[in-house]
């Protein structure tokens, strides 16, 4: 079975290895989220907003040439359709609802590309609520469009200035800000990493991915379960969120696709799986990228939401007991994807997702098997590194 | 026994702890520190392991790290370095952690190595005090070592009366909602939360940490706990030293005075 268990773990991974200060904040959700999130009014306002703001469901998509091209019936889950581009948002609603139940008055949050940054600039516009967003001062100067949406909607967006100044080290100042301000502060996470009970909170809110495709492929093919569910993997929320209802489901295929940067020994990788050893970062036993002497390495990709040294302790679970196949996936390959993908379908997907597609050349399958790629994002943001790339 | 229990055993107020990190300002400073700060007059040595992503710590405190890794340092080295140390120091000495790298060296072979070159205690800010019974007390026990917990102005009274029960050194009071060296003086809603928590009556003695770093600050903590940690501001100290001997003992010579 892969669930979560009493204290947080998946088999070995997860927990909440936390600074005492933590405490308080972590336990307070950790006792409610279960039952605000099963309350029929969370429910209601959950389930509203993410049919009239957000647009679900999103379509679940023959996708026909490209079925044609690799000799399956591959269909795309188009969380790219979701309101601000990608299904960050699916868990940003989500985490705002309870905190407003919980009482808080302020949101804090991490990013990298800055996705999940405009996700929770956004949500907290549309609730009033005063938001501060960490990010890397490497990433606000190459994701810049994002950080102007950021404060067009309202946030003040902080530099993290520490370390590699990436995601690693925006997740620590916000983790920071919050032993600072633990009273009246939500911090939302947005991927499924940090200390329990975020991993399985977040894939909660995602898990409405799956439900999606359930009924969908039972009104298109007659059948809920695919033979394969692809997802790319950076923390995994997309990923947590496309396999939730299938995890337990064994004749359905679960393929993970990492970024391999540049190639997965040449040092500038974010094969996590590939590279890791188990240890313990951002409050979770999971797998990371690290130096013998347990110093975190910074990873590389070219798509910053999947340029993370650590993955959910879900998916470390799913790695171990090999429920999961995990596939590494180089940049240029990724970028050979998207573009294919976008002269194929007319989809220009975000670079993240475009591991995903790619993975359709690292797996074995049968002709006619049905295919589900969780297309997690839009390439809007991306158009520069598409533009710089070239090749198309 | 244990030279922490030896201590408090004989000096109930006033007790002064300072932290530094290894390897920091220059690789091979480790020694040298630890002797300054014993003669400077302190009461406990505690060394930081420096790590990457040390989420308890502000802005000296990470930069000190940084610095110490740049230069060289790892869990090898510093044991490298302590190796030998109790001919020269006699204080209690604990090293303050992060989990991830204690984890990668092999918890059992760190506990091991702690015991042999003399070390007292650890202070590991994101070992929760639950897995903390779970996986490593006894452990901890069997080399000899006194694990600290900490507790924060939000840490209830029930937390704080449980976390007394599994204590058996002293417990590290965080001074504020905050993370290391980030608030200047103390105010009179951190003197409550000392007042209620010293009324609480609890067995372990109290060393109060976190914005403590000068005579009035060490002072006013004295009051109200056995005595105060002071880390960043001890850090600064180091980072603009022409002369580490002289500057430790006349930085430490202001604060007890």
């Amino acid at each position: 079975m892969i669930k979560v268990d009493e204290k947080g773990f998946y088999g070995r991974f997860g927990g909440a290895y936390i600074p005492e200060m933590l405490h308080p904040n972590v336990e307070e959700l950790r006792e409610n989220y279960e039952s605000i999130m099963a309350s029929q009014e969370f429910q209601d306002e959950f389930r509203g907003l993410l049919k009239d703001y957000v647009g679900r469901p999103t379509p679940l998509y023959f996708a026909s040439r490209l079925s044609e091209k690799y000799g399956a019936k591959i269909y795309l889950k188009r969380e790219d359709l979701c309101h601000t581009g990608a299904h960050k948002v699916n868990n940003t609603i989500g985490q705002i609802i309870l905190a407003k139940k919980l009482g808080k008055k302020r949101i804090i949050a991490e990013t990298g590309a800055g996705q999940h940054g405009v996700a929770t600039a956004t949500v907290c516009a549309l609730m009033g609520m005063e938001c501060t967003v960490y990010m890397g001062e490497v990433d606000i100067a190459r994701q810049h469009p994002n950080v102007e949406r950021m404060k067009i909607l309202g946030a003040t967006v902080v530099p993290a200035t520490s370390g590699s100044k990436t995601l690693k080290d925006a997740t620590n100042e916000a983790m920071r800000a919050w032993i600072n301000n633990p009273v009246d502060t939500h911090y939302i996470i947005g991927s499924v990493v940090g200390p329990h009970p975020y991993p399985e909170m977040v894939a909660r809110f995602q898990s409405v991915i799956s439900e999606e495709i359930k009924w969908q492929l039972k009104e298109k093919e007659g059948r809920e379960n695919p033979d394969i569910v692809i997802a790319c993997v950076g923390g995994g929320s997309n990923a947590a969120g496309a396999f939730y209802h299938y995890y337990n489901t064994p004749e359905v295929r679960l393929v993970a696709a990492e970024a391999a940067g540049l190639g997965v020994s040449s040092g500038k990788s974010a094969a996590t799986t590939a590279l890791g050893t188990p240890g313990i970062l951002h409050g979770s036993k999971t797998i990371l990228m690290q130096t013998e002497d347990g110093q975190v390495v910074e990873p590389h990709s070219i798509s910053a939401g999947l340029d993370y040294p650590g993955i959910g302790p879900v998916h470390a679970h799913l790695f171990d007991v090999g429920r999961g196949e995990f596939v590494a996936v180089e940049d240029k390959d990724a970028m050979a994807a998207g573009i294919e993908l976008s002269k194929l379908e007319g989809i220009i997907p975000a670079i993240e997702s475009a591991h995903a597609l790619y993975a359709l050349n690292l797996i074995e399958y049968a002709k006619d098997d049905v295919i589900v790629i969780n297309l997690s994002g839009r390439g809007d943001k991306d158009l520069d590194t598409y533009i710089k790339w070239g090749k198309y | 026994m244990n030279r922490i229990h030896k201590l408090f055993n004989t000096k109930k107020d006033r007790v002064l702890s300072i932290y530094f990190t290894a390897g920091f300002p220059k690789l091979e400073d480790t020694l040298p520190i630890m002797e300054a700060i014993q003669e400077g007059g302190a009461d406990i040595i505690e060394i930081g392991v420096p790590y990457s992503d040390p989420v308890a710590d502000g802005p000296t405190i990470q930069e000190s790290n940084m610095v110490a890794l740049e230069n060289g340092i790892s869990m090898k080295k510093l044991f490298a370095q302590l190796e030998g140390f109790r001919d020269k120091i006699q204080l209690p000495v604990v090293l303050m952690g992060y989990l991830n790298p204690i984890m990668q060296y092999g918890m059992e072979a760190f506990c091991k190595k702690c015991q042999e070159v003399g070390i007292d205690g650890l202070i590991l800010p994101d070992l929760p005090m639950q897995q903390y019974l779970d996986e490593y007390k006894e452990l901890f026990e069997q080399y000899g070592l006194v694990n600290t917990f900490l507790i924060s102005p939000q840490t209830s009274e029930s937390r704080i009366r449980e976390i007394d029960e599994h204590s058996n050194g002293f417990i590290y009071m965080v001074s504020s909602h905050s993370i290391t060296g980030a608030k200047a003086g103390i105010s009179e809603e951190q003197i409550a939360y000392f007042k209620r928590v010293k009324a609480m009556g609890l067995q372990n003695p109290r060393l109060i940490g976190f914005g403590i770093s000068d005579s009035e600050t060490f002072s006013k903590a004295s009051e109200y706990s056995n005595g105060a940690i002071i880390g960043s501001a001890f850090i600064k100290v180091l980072k603009n030293s022409k002369d580490l001997k002289q500057d430790i003992q006349a930085y430490l010579k202001e604060v007890l005075h």
